[in-house]
This record gives structure tokens, sequence and C-alpha cells, in this order.
């Protein structure tokens, strides 16, 4: 997917939206700053299936030799899918951070929470503020 | 970048796991220049460090190096370091006739140990601290020797592990030894702050064809861990004893005294206190510094350092736990952010080089 058509939280989660049963479906990613920022990574931990995410709660946790560290869900609602492939090829995330490194989907329940999410422009100017 | 004992390191140049990979299968170069250097000088040199060194310094021959311990009066350990025997030439030029290599964190701490006791010996010896003045540049890998010698006036081959010589690399003047903290084959140079920035280029530049990189911090951790040599802070403080930290090959305890000595002799019956071991786990997620190892369900020890590991592709992790969990092949879990975790005690290193 292009970037430019996602959107993006301060803590590096992206975002793309989609319409799925009459409301709002979020795919959920780690951005590619993210991932060459933390390297090396060898654990992802994904959220349940079913249970709910809260916007700016920690949801899900990848870990690098570094550090662990939390991914925050960027809205809140139910995960309905997760890309239960990803942790046993973690190299995904850092060769298709925004198609086939997604992580997980979540069933929006408030859509004004996605009209906090930055566009890419906004997300690329404060990762170069960041660097 | 981060900020060790007051130096601005890298923990990586690219990626740890690559530049690990870099350091067993070819070479590479480390800029450990935070590690304290301390040139001692004077009459009474070897008996001052005699006084405070857990290892014979009396006997050792010009060149030779050896690792040891400081110790507090209670056998717990302040430090641990390279004493290096100079040659007789450096010792008639300038008087200085051995070197103390001690961590960054604890270099202060050293050589206001090393200056009390010198002046309450009444020792004939003075202590410099000449770490901002010099730098150090480790070079570790199996293609080292390829690089090095010819950049080198000394047959760097046919030196002897744990002994170094003065020498010369294109044109400065620098101090090489057979020494390293990866488990592979290596040297490492000491030369002057002004030179280090050329002598850093001149051996990156020749090892480029033979697969030379820039090796930061966060490497340097996993290659010691596989190795299975401590880390002060981590595996060593001033609370642990050598005998518990598996360190017996450090001690030289016979017929001479020094500090901690006798209370390094009671350790040795202590035979209930925590020992290091490894462990081996399954599963992905590493296992930090600071959780409890469990033997079914009872908590025995905590985990000092923790890593992925590189060459065995399985997270690693050192401990201190009670000796009668410590047998490897004993099956233990640990508390991994509140979820248990299965390992293994295995034996110690956890990788030796062919």
């Amino acid at each position: 997917m292009n970037p430019d058509q996602l959107l993006f939280t301060k803590t590096h989660e992206w975002v793309a939206v989609s319409e799925q049963d009459g409301g709002k479906v979020v795919t959920v990613g780690l951005s590619a700053f993210a991932i060459e920022a933390l390297t090396d990574l060898v654990y992802l931990e994904l959220p349940k299936v079913g249970s709910q995410a809260t916007a700016e709660e920690p949801f899900c946790e990848v870990e690098s030799v570094k550090a662990v560290s939390d991914l925050y869900a960027p809205v809140s609602g139910k995960v309905i899918a997760v890309n239960d492939g990803l942790p046993n090829a973690l190299e995904t995330l850092s060769d298709d951070p925004y198609g086939a490194g997604w992580i997980a989907k979540i069933a929006v329940s408030d859509d004004s929470e996605l009209d906090r999410l930055l566009d890419h422009a906004a997300y690329q100017a404060m990762c170069q503020e960041e660097a | 970048m981060v900020d060790f004992a007051g130096w601005s390191m890298p923990i990586q140049y690219t990626s740890i796991v690559e530049e690990h990979h870099c350091v067993r299968k070819a070479l590479g170069v480390f800029d450990i220049s935070h590690m304290g250097r301390l040139n001692i000088s004077g009459a009474d040199a070897v008996r001052l460090i005699d006084h405070v060194f857990t290892r014979r310094v009396v006997d050792m021959k010009p060149n030779q190096i050896r690792y040891g311990l400081v110790c507090n009066e209670a056998g717990g350990i302040l430090d641990d370091v390279l004493v290096y025997r100079l040659s007789a030439d450096t010792e008639a030029t300038s008087g200085i006739s051995h070197r103390m290599v001690v961590n960054a964190s604890n270099r202060e701490k050293i050589v206001a140990w090393l200056n009390e006791k010198q002046k309450r010996g009444g020792f004939d010896a003075k202590i410099a601290d000449v770490t901002l003045e010099t730098a150090m540049i480790a070079v570790q890998g199996p293609n080292a020797i390829q690089v090095l010698n010819p950049l080198v006036d000394v047959d760097a081959g046919s030196m002897r592990y744990y002994t170094g010589q003065v020498a010369n690399i294109a044109g400065h003047d620098c101090y090489i030894s057979r020494t390293g903290y990866t488990g592979e084959d290596g040297w490492e140079l000491i030369v002057t702050a002004p030179a280090s920035t050329a002598v850093w280029e001149i051996v990156l530049g020749a090892g480029h064809s033979a697969g030379a990189k820039p090796v930061g911090l966060g490497a340097r951790d996993t290659l010691r861990l596989e190795a299975a040599m401590p880390l002060y802070g981590h595996e060593l403080s001033e609370t642990i004893s050598p005998v518990q930290a598996g360190l017996g090959f450090a001690l030289n305890l016979k017929d001479r005294d020094f500090i901690g000595r006798d209370a390094i002799v009671q350790f040795q019956q202590d035979t209930a206190l925590p020992v290091r071991i490894g462990l081996a786990l399954d599963g992905k997620r590493i296992a930090r510094e600071g959780a409890t190892v469990f033997c079914q369900g009872k908590p025995i020890g905590a985990v000092t350092s923790g890593t992925y590991s590189p060459t065995l592709d399985r997270p690693i992790a050192m401990a201190y736990v009670s000796p009668d969990s410590s047998q490897p092949g004993t099956q233990l879990t640990i508390d991994i952010r509140g979820k248990d975790s299965p390992a293994t005690v295995v034996p110690l290193p956890f990788y030796s080089r062919s």
C-alpha cells in the first residue's frame, strides 16, 4: 500500500481505513520508520481476536534485541482479525511494512477518533524532528 | 547513541545481529576507548598491585597480561580488570612497569581505591589515569590477523593469548595485545587520542575486503554473553563473590595475601550461595535483567543478563540461582513480564570458537 493513503499515530502505528458491513474497519501496522529504528526484531505478540482495544492504550508488543516496545491502538474497537503468520515471519515487517506486514484489524467504535490521526506528510515531519 | 558511564557510544552502527555475525564470521572493529587505562610506575608497583589483585603479580613476565578482580575486604567485587606487565624497555624509558585496564563505570572508584591503598601501605607507586589521553580499538574475528599483520611492525599472529607489546601501526605508536571480549580470536590496540581516528579508519579501510565492519555496544553485549563473559553491574558487583561468579580461575589464593582473600576463602566453604548459570530459553521472548527464575513454582534466583543469541538463534540468559537447581539439564521457568517461559540450565559458555 502507498503510505500516502494511510493515516499515522504519533506512536508510529499506521492505519488504513475501509468500510465493512456499514461500519469502519482499520487495518493497523507499524511504520517503516519505527521498524528501522527498532531493528533486530525477535518477537511479536499479536492482540487476541475478539479483544477490545482502547485508543492510545497498549494493545500488543514487539520485542527487539535491544528492548520491548508496546504498540498502541490507534482507535477504540473490537479486534476482528490478526495476521497470524507474522510472528513467525518477522522479516515481513521490514520487507513490506505497509502490506503483508499488517498486524491487526479493528472495527472502529467511534469514527471521531480517526480525526486525531496524522496524514503521511505530517507523520514524516514528526519523524524528521525525532531523528 | 547512548550514554554509557559518561561516554556517548553507539548501540549499533547498522544492526546488532548483523554486527554480531560479522565478528563471528569475518571481522569487527570496536571503539572501546571508554575502558579505563591506568599506568602504574614506581619501585613498589608490583607490591601495590599484588595487594589489591586476586591474581599473583610477582611472577608475571614482561608482556604478560592477566585477568582478575579487585575486591573489597568482604570479598565483594569492585571491578574485573586486566593487569599488563609492560616490557623492560618501557619500564626503563618511562618508569611505567604495569598497566591496568578497568571498566568505564568503575574507573574513578578503582583510581581512588589504588591511591588510597598506595598511601595507606606507604608503597612507592604512582597511578596515572591516561584514559583521556589514549584511545582503545578492538579488532576481533577470524579475519583479524590477515588485516592487522600487514599494518603492524610485529608478527601479531605469533603473539600468545594474553600477551601484549609495543608496536607501530601504519606510522602510529601503539600497544597491541592479543585480548578481547567477544569469544573470538582478536587483538586490542591502545593508541594516543590524536591518532585514534586515523587508526580507526586505517583498520576499517584495510579490512574492507575482508568484511570488516564497525561494531557497537549492542553486539559487544551479545558476543560477550554467548562467550559467558561476566559484565560488571550484571554478573559482578560488590555484593557478589568471585566464587559465586564461577571465577575460580581468576583467583590465586595460595601462599599470598590480598584484600578480600580471607573472605573469599570463607565463601568457598559456603555451598548455599547462589551461583552463576546459563539458561537456554524456549520461545522467542528475551528474559531481561531482573526477571525471576523459578524451579517448580518456587523462586530460586534472578536473571542478570539476557539476550537473543544470533549464533544459536534463540534467547539465552545468565542468572544467579540456588546451587541445588544449577545442574545442566535442570528445567526452570522464567517470569517474563508476567508470563512463564520455560528454560533449561546449560553449561557455560553458550559459544566457544572451534
